[in-house]
């Protein structure tokens, strides 16, 4: 088991998931804001599924680190409370996460690869979602704008050795990655208010 | 066998409703019926909606991935129920577009408890536990709407809200079971919800006066409602060691609650748009409603 | 009572109708609508509209405009021959059995 790589995907999905879920209520429209809510749902479904691989206490794992222990990427981060950019990065991002699960499911840990095969199975309704709206919006320039900037980013979500695949499915040149490795600014206003309440009662409070 | 036929008569179509006659949405009714029926449904739409801004910032607070689960999923229903009840809405005429520009004008009006500040993660509890359950005891009675398709989708509504009270109750009682600090969250938020509870209902309007119960839009009395909330929820309350911050509130012998007055013209304040929170949320929702204009173009032009 | 064209003629150009079955077994039941622009986006959001709970096992989307509304049928003459109230048999099972004097079946 790569617990580095596992924290990274359940850092992304946790982070990614708390930023969806920032579009409670405001999404484009009702119908959508309901979907996408089950998106989040979803991602931090998946990182209490991780999480629990790597820890008897998800919530300690998900919550009580200091900032420079998380070790999701940058594209994760990004505050981008605007519909072009985050359905870009939702999109970048399924596109870039189905080549790391599908590598996953072949882990040589039978429990990482059940989960690996579990998370792939509820991400094809993902994907759907996604290339829904990419197929919707690829010729509104707002879109992709914000693929295009997003893309160094999206990069980063993989390893080196697999963003040649991501290369092909997204059809934009390889560039200088935005690696895992150093957070974004973003990330440290998240966490404040991820843990605000957490972090008011003393460890092993009840909530 | 005629199928039955509304009658084209206003005093006629009183009847039928009145003897428990149903209405669909390309029957006949009278206007004033109509946009009775419109106003009335759309407040409730934009009251699921902007129920969501308060509790919208808690999820992102929520300190376990459990809570903040359920929270996105509670307030992930409310969206839909908004949806469900534009739709109805959307149906008698007015497009949900105009609802919603109508909201943020300020031309539009929401229940009085989300124009109130959420404070603290015992706010969270309060809301799901004691504001829900308000606001189902009036749903429930909306099971029985002359107005069909909103009867209809009142049942999908009541049954999704039956986690929702269970979530708050939950959350509640972890809270004062756990540290003093905890306790004292709940109750510090129940003294500050208490009123708009009370409130919440509408002031006692007897059921002759009523239109919307002439119509049969309401099957409930807003005092009777009032009561059957003090009469469910007072004794879970106080029987976590809780104090209902009303002094003068009893239950006299005839099985009748005696509270303190509420403030009618703090509640008529409020709903017309005089809220602690009310332009700050509706600028909120402007500031989307605008910035997002281009989705809706580039997605529902057919 | 169905959907029928259940609108006074706002959107019914993108409004699909969705019918849900909630298990196996059971007949698809009118459940609601969607505003959607088309096919794929109507099944993306009637899915979770409708289904998020685990509420139903299968849905129908259907474009409002492709539903008929059929409201009315002809009632002038006596079709009793052809329903169970038009059967009165009382009377004549009396005399019946007076005649074969046999109280009731058996």
């Amino acid at each position: 088991m790569n617990e580095q790589a596992l924290l990274g995907l359940a850092d992304d999905e946790l982070v990614l998931g708390w930023r969806d879920s920032e579009w409670t209520g405001i999404a484009p429209m009702l119908e959508e804001d309901v979907a996408f809510s089950s998106i989040a749902q979803n991602e931090i479904g998946h990182a209490r599924a991780v999480y629990s691989l790597l820890s008897d206490d998800p919530d300690a794992l998900a919550f009580d680190r200091k900032l420079e222990d998380y070790r999701c990427a940058p594209l994760v981060e990004l505050h981008l409370l605007e519909w072009a950019h985050t359905i870009a990065r939702r999109w970048l991002y399924e596109v870039a996460d189905e080549i790391r699960i599908t590598a996953l499911k072949d882990d040589s840990d039978s429990a990482v690869a059940g989960l690996a095969a579990k998370i792939d199975r509820e991400e094809a309704y993902h994907r759907m979602h996604a290339e829904m709206w990419h197929d919707r919006l690829r010729e509104e320039p707002r879109f992709r704008k914000a693929v295009e900037e997003l893309w160094p980013y999206a990069l980063g979500v993989l390893p080196a050795e697999l963003r040649g695949e991501l290369v092909t499915r997204v059809g934009l040149g390889e560039v200088e990655a935005v690696a895992r490795g150093t957070h974004s600014d973003e990330l440290g206003p998240l966490w404040e208010e991820m843990t605000m309440v957490r972090r008011s009662a003393p460890a092993g409070a009840e909530w | 066998m005629a199928a039955v036929e509304i009658p084209r008569d206003e005093q006629a179509f009183l009847e039928y409703v009145q003897s428990g006659g149903q209405v669909e949405t390309t029957d006949w009714m009278p206007e004033d019926y109509r946009k009775k029926l419109i106003k009335f449904i759309e407040m409730h739409g934009n009251s699921e909606l902007m129920g969501v801004l308060p509790e919208r910032e808690w999820i992102l607070r929520a300190p376990t991935l459990q809570r903040k689960l359920a929270l996105t999923a509670k307030v992930q229903d409310e969206v839909g129920h908004a949806q469900l009840i534009y739709r109805v809405v959307e149906d008698l005429g007015k497009p949900r577009e105009q609802c919603l520009a109508d909201l943020v004008d300020g031309k539009a009006k929401f229940h009085n408890v989300f124009h109130y500040p959420t404070k603290t993660w015992g706010d969270v509890g309060v809301i799901a536990w004691l504001v829900d359950a308000a606001a189902i005891i009036s749903q429930k009675a909306l099971l029985k709407c002359s107005y069909a398709p909103y009867a209809r989708i009142m049942k999908k509504i009541c049954w999704e809200e039956s986690f929702h009270i269970l979530h708050g109750r939950d959350v509640i009682l972890a809270m004062v079971t756990g540290t003093p600090e905890q306790f004292q969250l709940v109750q510090e938020a129940l003294d500050r919800w208490w009123d708009p509870l009370m409130q919440f209902h509408g002031n006692p309007i007897p059921s002759e006066e009523d239109p919307m119960y002439l119509w049969r839009i309401k099957s409930q009395g807003n005092e009777e409602a009032r009561q059957q909330f003090l009469d469910g929820y007072v004794p879970q309350i106080r029987e976590l060691g809780l104090t209902v911050p009303d002094p003068k509130l009893r239950k006299r012998d005839a099985g009748v609650w005696e509270y303190t007055e509420p403030d009618w013209d703090e509640l008529k304040h409020v709903v017309t748009g005089h809220g602690p929170k009310t332009e700050e949320r509706l600028a909120f929702r402007r500031r989307f409603l605008e910035q997002e204009r281009w989705v809706r173009d580039a997605v529902l032009a057919a | 009572m169905g959907p029928g064209r259940g609108s006074r003629g706002v959107n019914e150009h993108s409004v699909w109708e969705v019918f849900r079955k909630e298990k196996r077994g059971a007949a698809f039941e009118h459940a609601g609508s969607v505003v959607a622009p088309d096919a794929d986006f109507a099944e993306a959001w009637a899915r979770e509209q409708y289904g998020r709970r685990g509420e139903s096992v299968a849905l129908w989307l259907v474009p409002r405009d492709a539903i008929r509304d059929v409201e009315d049928w002809a009632d002038e003459f006596d079709l009793k021959y052809r329903r169970v109230d038009g059967y009165s048999i009382k009377t004549r099972l009396k005399e019946a059995r007076e005649r074969a004097g046999t109280a009731g079946p058996g």
